[in-house]
């Protein structure tokens, strides 16, 4: 990858935008018309589709530099509900799917990732103005993480659920459920690793997301989209908005069908608003927690698996064989 | 007082618990830092006895200044208790689940006159399950480190040994008051944080006689700290910025409104609220059984219990069978005198619950649900209200969305599994279900989809310390009771 | 109070023998198995817990001078020992008779119970007094025998003058699931049987399961029993609250569904005050008042019948009796 910077960069756009001086700015042939790029149309990722947002408005993205790098959607509430009714939809079939399937299916999207490193090292070297290097390692930490929450999907439940030995004649047994439809908030610096950091676990054990990416830097999350269309992950599992975080995420926090929220791309003041607005129906809160040294490149422990997870315990009676003469 | 004599002379004789065996003193202070003191502004209320209307005591009124003077107490102590060595801290739990025990008798007869259940409840499970959550609790006490939780080592958390927050809030209802006290502190005190607790006002005494019990076990002063009062102070408790926990059970009303007070601080927030339980019976059910588990699952407690079976889901197939044999039991309930050993139906907690649950079913009446009691003499004075059921009952019935949160079931039909688990999980609550069925993969298959915290299956309202309790969407969050129970007290 | 002697006012048994209220049921072994296995099952924590929690009543002065001698009342007092003597069963009825030798207003017994050989002996231990003489029958205990010998063994006691006929069931054949065999047996019983009333023991302890014990009481009331018996106290489970429960529930449930009254008798295991009077609760609260009476109810008995006097010495007097105070038999 780093031996070959030039060929990253979209020479169309920044062209285009009239500043050629980013390194890896391949540079006009003498004599020729330099090939025009095709510039890609970054869409929305909801229900399995890649719909424009329902607004019909787009927002500028533009590098570290401030350069452009292209137009993302700008969502509108009225896609944060489209976003919420394919993750409903989407729940009973996927919290239903066995975790040995769910594994599978965070597997194959790692390796749809290890697939096309190269565009999202592009765009995370872009987004957050990272060397190549930096970026790559990023994004190898990203699909690393997608394999780590793999195989997570059918060990959870070990780990927080088991048998309680209750004084009397029952069966007792508490797993762990998902909770619904998780609304999540990207981290806004940490615009790829953070992303999947936060996704990863949610869908692992089985709840569908609305994801906001991160306002700045959201087309490492659109392009996600992409890889996650073609990775077994069902429709609607995983949405994608992109647009004002504040704006989108008001609507998913005061929505009744949303179970979850976590607030991981909130600051102070959002995080605080957007609690009191999911109080209106108990969604479960996840603060936004600190972020480690290395920017989420830590090994995750299980909070973040277990944050969207119900217990459920299920008593059976049993009955004694023989005790008292007779039995079940 | 018996409903609707069986046919024979067999009529028990009263058979009284006596009131003696617990000294209840005229006035009670609040507990504050190892004392029983006045409320900063000399503020009192009474409690009453619901099944006579008897004043029972005057307690002291906590207000925000006391609610301010217990929080510092429960700092001041934190420091000290949360040092302990887990294995000393555990030795003080065991000290109070035995002092429990010793004296079960007293608390029964406190808990009965103060809230009005019946004294075979208070003493055959109440304080049994007081005793039992403490014991399991302090067990746990030197063995965090052992619970699976303190993974994450990284940003500043706890990592392999599991720190206590701090200072808990805690906020209990009246319908289990010493309980719900258990179920608060056991866990909290044996993870290594103090507590400032409000009980009910409605049943302030048998958390005051805790801190007796609190006494003889020689608890350090300030780790416990009870202070009776009002929503306001619970309110105050709530919003105190020096709290770093709160736990509350209660109404989803109120812990929405507590929801929103944490929002954007450090709290850690445990929510125990209402429910509108299923009772689901298929046609292949332990009939006799079920019938037990129905009368139980909405009678216990005068159905002033938020998992419980409110609704029946009944096949149609078995409906009428069901039915006959449901009414015919409930002409055999034995409603009156708490105290008495052979009541089984008791007085409703209060005044004002009494109201809303007559108000909830003349609703149901007015919008067309068929009501029917047992014959049942109501005593003249205290808060009584006769077992009912609603036949008819459709999911668009407010009998059948609404807490009612009394003896008063709501009876759906259904016709496939399918149609019983829609039914069931078409409630913005999910804290318990029951399943009736001797089909084993009927059984597994309907639990694995239902949306509540605790289901029971050819059984309902059975608790253990051991085994985690807590609700699904609007019936709160976080888990009581088990290992499960210790994360909310812990910085994990 | 209850009288002592079974009530003149009730109805004699309809006679069944051969004819099942429930029709087409007993039409063939595979209706019959059809009939039986669709009951609702019986889950045992429920079960027991019910009979547990029913046990918790505390029946105290008046309601228990009532239940007291309502027990003694239901006692059939029992001798089944192979050293059994026409002077031990004369010892045994003269205690049916006058329970409490200290004070003739303890009710008598229901009935002595003993084997067809003792039956005459017992007719005329307790002649005059109202007290009845139940036998068991039927190769008892075991009833491994064939079907000749077993009616024969009845035919015996009835025309030793027996009014009770306590038989066993064929526990194995009931347990390798061939029913019509069990059920035609009762059903030549109680044709054997003629004016005697027919209690039929399923030896619940031997059947083992909740199901089973259900399956048995409507297999037998079908057949025509008068009374369903729990146990023969031969063996080491014998009458428990719960399985008695059960059977409470399934009188309950024929006589709603069929019009027909059965009775019950737990049998074996019960020696106490306090154990007879949680009995009398599960039958109040189950089947109803109907039930408490010694015509519908009874307990086989021997150690009882002592504890029960001695509580009953104690309500009177106020102070504890002791074994001395009441007869060896």
């Amino acid at each position: 990858m780093s031996d070959k910077p030039e060929k990253t960069g979209k020479t169309g756009k920044t062209a285009k935008a009239g500043k050629g001086e980013r390194p890896g700015e391949p540079e006009g042939t003498a004599g020729a018309a330099p090939r025009l790029s095709v510039f890609k149309t970054y869409k929305l990722y909801v229900g399995g589709k890649f719909p424009r947002s329902e607004s019909g408005r787009v927002y500028e993205v533009t590098d570290s530099q401030g350069t452009w790098l292209a137009n993302a959607p700008l969502s509108s509430r009225k896609d944060a509900r489209d976003a919420v009714v394919a993750a409903r939809k989407a729940f009973g079939g996927w919290s239903g799917a066995t975790a040995y399937n769910r594994g599978q299916v965070l597997y194959r999207v790692a390796e749809m990732l290890e697939g096309r490193r190269e565009q999202f090292v592009r765009e995370v070297a872009e987004a957050e103005g990272l060397s190549q290097a930096e970026a790559a390692a990023q994004v190898d930490a990203a699909v690393d993480r997608w394999v780590w929450y793999a195989g997570w999907t059918d060990k959870i439940a070990q780990v927080v659920g088991g048998a309680n030995p209750v004084a009397g004649p029952y069966f007792n047994l508490s797993t762990p459920e998902p909770t619904g439809v998780v609304a999540v908030l990207a981290p806004q610096e940490s615009s790829f690793l953070g992303l999947v950091s936060v996704i990863a676990p949610v869908i692992a054990t089985g709840n569908t997301a609305v994801v906001i990416a991160s306002e700045r830097f959201p087309l490492p999350a659109l392009s996600l989209g992409e890889v996650l269309a073609t990775s077994d992950v069902p429709g609607g599992v995983v949405n994608i908005l992109s647009g004002r975080t504040a704006e989108i995420a008001a609507p998913l926090a005061a929505h009744q069908d949303v179970n979850a929220i976590d607030l991981a791309g909130a600051d102070e003041a959002l995080a605080k608003e957007l609690e009191i607005a999911a109080a209106d129906n108990l969604k479960r809160v996840l603060r936004p927690q600190p972020v480690d040294d290395g920017g989420w490149s830590a090994t995750p422990g299980t909070e973040r698996l277990t944050a969207f997870l119900e217990t459920k315990t299920v008593w059976h009676t049993t009955g004694a064989l023989g005790a008292s003469g007779s039995s079940y | 007082m018996s409903m609707e004599k069986p046919a024979s002379a067999f009529e028990y004789a009263p058979a009284p618990e006596s009131r003696a065996v617990v000294d209840i003193a005229p006035s009670y202070g609040l507990f504050i830092d190892g004392e029983f003191t006045e409320a900063a502004d000399g503020r009192v209320f009474k409690t009453v006895a619901p099944a006579t209307e008897e004043v029972l005591s005057e307690v002291a009124q906590a207000g925000e200044a006391d609610v301010d003077r217990a929080v510092r107490a429960a700092r001041r102590a934190f420091a000290s208790w949360s040092a302990l060595p887990g294995s000393e801290r555990a030795k003080y739990l065991f000290r109070i689940a035995r002092i429990v025990q010793e004296r079960s008798r007293e608390l029964a007869v406190l808990e009965t006159l103060d809230n009005g259940k019946p004294i075979k409840e208070t003493r055959d499970s109440d304080l049994p399950l007081v005793a039992a959550h403490f014991f399991y609790y302090a067990g746990w006490a030197d063995k965090l480190e052992h619970a699976g939780f303190g993974r994450r080592t990284t940003n500043g958390h706890s990592g392999a040994s599991p720190r206590p927050l701090g200072v808990a809030g805690q906020v209990i209802p009246w319908n289990f008051p010493l309980l719900m006290l258990a179920w608060k502190i056991a866990p909290a005190l044996a993870t290594g944080n103090t507590v400032v607790l409000k009980p009910a006002e409605t049943t302030p005494l048998s958390a005051l006689f805790f801190a007796d019990v609190c006494r003889q076990a020689g608890l350090p002063k300030g780790v416990v700290n009870i202070v009776p009062g009002y929503g306001d102070a619970g309110a105050a408790l709530v919003a105190h910025p020096d709290v770093d926990k709160v736990a509350f059970t209660g109404s989803t009303a109120v812990g929405k409104e507590i929801a929103r007070t944490v929002a954007g601080t450090r709290k850690k927030l445990t929510l125990e609220l209402g429910g509108k339980g299923a009772n689901i019976v298929f046609d292949d059910a332990p009939l006799d059984q079920a019938v037990e588990g129905i009368v139980n699952g909405i009678f216990f407690n005068q159905g002033q219990v938020c998992c419980a079976g409110s609704r029946l889901l009944v096949q149609e197939s078995v409906q009428d069978e069901l039915l006959d044999a449901l009414k015919r039991r409930l002409t055999t309930l034995r409603l009156g005198d708490p105290l008495d050993k052979n009541t089984d139906i008791g007085a409703i907690n209060s005044a004002e619950q009494l109201a809303r649950i007559t108000a909830l079913a003349e609703r149901g009446e007015a919008e067309g649900a068929e009501r029917w009691s047992p014959a049942c003499e109501l005593p003249s004075t205290g808060y009584w209200f006769a077992p009912t059921l609603f036949t008819g009952v459709t999911q668009a019935h407010t009998v059948a969305r609404e807490e009612i949160f009394g003896p008063v079931l709501s009876v759906l039909t259904f016709r496939t599994p399918d149609e019983a688990v829609a039914k069931a999980n078409n409630t913005p609550y999910g804290l318990s279900a029951g399943i009736w069925s001797e089909k084993g993969s009927r059984v597994l298959a309907v639990a694995n989809r239902l949306r509540a915290g605790v289901v029971w299956s050819n059984t309902f309202n059975k608790f253990d310390p051991t085994s985690p309790f807590g609700g699904y969407k609007e019936s709160g969050s976080g888990r009581e009771g088990g290992r499960h129970g210790l994360e909310a007290y812990l910085d994990v | 109070m209850p009288t002592s002697a079974p009530n003149a006012a009730h109805p004699p048994t309809a006679p069944r023998a051969g004819g099942s209220p429930l029709g087409d049921v007993t039409a063939s072994d595979s209706s019959l198995r059809r009939f039986l296995h669709g009951l609702p099952g019986v889950d045992a924590v429920g079960l027991e817990a019910r009979a547990a929690a029913l046990g918790t009543r505390s029946i105290k002065t008046t309601a228990k001078a009532y239940a007291l001698d309502l027990a003694i009342s239901m006692v059939d007092l029992t001798t089944l020992e192979g050293a059994d003597t026409p002077g031990k069963v004369r010892a045994l009825g003269a205690k049916a008779v006058h329970p409490d030798p200290t004070d003739r207003t303890a009710p008598t017994t229901a009935a002595v119970c003993v084997y067809p050989d003792m039956v005459a002996a017992a007719k005329e231990a307790v002649a005059g007094s109202g007290v009845l003489v139940a036998s068991v029958a039927t190769a008892f205990p075991a009833g491994r025998a064939a079907l000749g010998v077993k009616l024969a063994d009845v035919r015996d006691a009835v025309a030793a003058g027996a009014d009770e006929i306590d038989m066993v069931i064929d526990r194995g054949a009931f347990l390798a699931g061939r029913y019509l065999k069990v059920y035609e047996e009762i059903v030549a019983v109680k044709e054997a049987s003629g004016a005697a009333r027919l209690k039929v023991i399923f030896e619940t302890g031997e059947l083992s399961t909740y199901d089973n014990i259900r399956r048995a009481s409507w297999l037998g009331m079908l057949a025509g029993a008068d009374f369903i018996k729990t146990s023969t106290g031969k063996v080491g489970v014998n009458a428990t609250p719960a399985n008695t429960l059960l059977m409470l529930e399934a009188v309950r449930d024929f006589r709603a569904q069929t019009g027909v009254q059965v009775g019950v008798k737990p049998a074996g295991g019960i020696r106490t005050a306090k154990d007879a009077l949680k009995f009398l609760v599960l039958v109040n609260e189950t089947a109803g008042g109907d039930w408490l009476d010694n015509h519908w109810f009874r307990f086989g008995a021997s150690s009882l019948l002592n504890d029960l006097l001695m509580q009953r010495q104690k309500l009177a007097t106020g102070r504890y009796s002791g074994p001395d105070y009441v007869t060896v038999d």
